[in-house]
């Protein structure tokens, strides 16, 4: 099975541009790619433990995104995490503008993480951004 | 002795039939036989397509009624 390195960053806090991460996170990482999550910006607020506020939509697709069964990004994320293995990091800047311990978060999001040594663990991969 | 295991996603959309079938075969045992129910036409395409990225065996698939019955060994 071939591999890549995938790396996404997620800095939007609307719906569409959240499910649209979190399914290439999950489907990447249960195909085998090594995958890291870098949320920054106005994604992570949806990620504090036991936020339940919903994403605004963008427009028409993200509104059926929350009438049908489509699975939430939110459980996308973790399952992305726990049967892919991959790996998810806040970014260490919005977590203090944001005024966030690691521990408000869920407990499937890793440590916090700066820009340096996520740019550098991007090298020879590929990057993602939403 | 080898188990047959149905994983019913009818109504749930991509990915998550994917990852319902991921998730059973986690606990499946090798040799054992899922069959996921799907009636998402996206998934119908993917589910296979990532049974041969993966390396399970493909053992079919077929629509009836709009739902689609997709089969898989665990090989791994």
């Amino acid at each position: 099975m071939s591999s890549s390195k995938l790396r996404i960053v997620v800095v939007s806090g609307m719906r569409e541009r959240l499910q649209m991460a979190a399914m290439t996170a999950s489907v990447g990482a249960v195909s085998g790619d090594d995958v890291m999550v870098f949320l920054s910006m106005n994604a992570l607020p949806y990620f504090v433990r036991g936020a339940s506020q919903d994403a605004p939509a963008e427009g028409p697709v993200g509104k059926f995104l929350g009438q049908k069964s489509v699975p939430p990004f939110r459980q996308l994320f973790e399952q992305a995490v726990e049967l892919g293995g991959a790996r998810i990091h806040p970014c260490s800047m919005a977590m203090d503008l944001l005024k966030l311990e690691p521990a408000a978060l869920e407990a499937w999001v890793g440590e916090p993480l700066g820009l340096t040594k996520f740019l550098d663990d991007c090298r020879d991969g590929q990057v993602w951004s939403f | 002795m080898a188990q047959k295991i149905l994983v019913d996603a009818r109504g749930s959309f991509c990915p998550g039939p994917l990852m319902e079938l991921i998730s059973q075969l986690k606990m499946a045992e090798i040799g054992d036989e899922l069959e996921i129910l799907s009636s998402d036409k996206g998934s119908a395409a993917d589910i296979p397509q990532w049974i041969n990225k993966v390396g399970h065996e493909m053992l079919g698939t077929e629509e009836a009624g709009g739902v689609w019955h997709i089969r898989v060994k665990k090989l791994k």
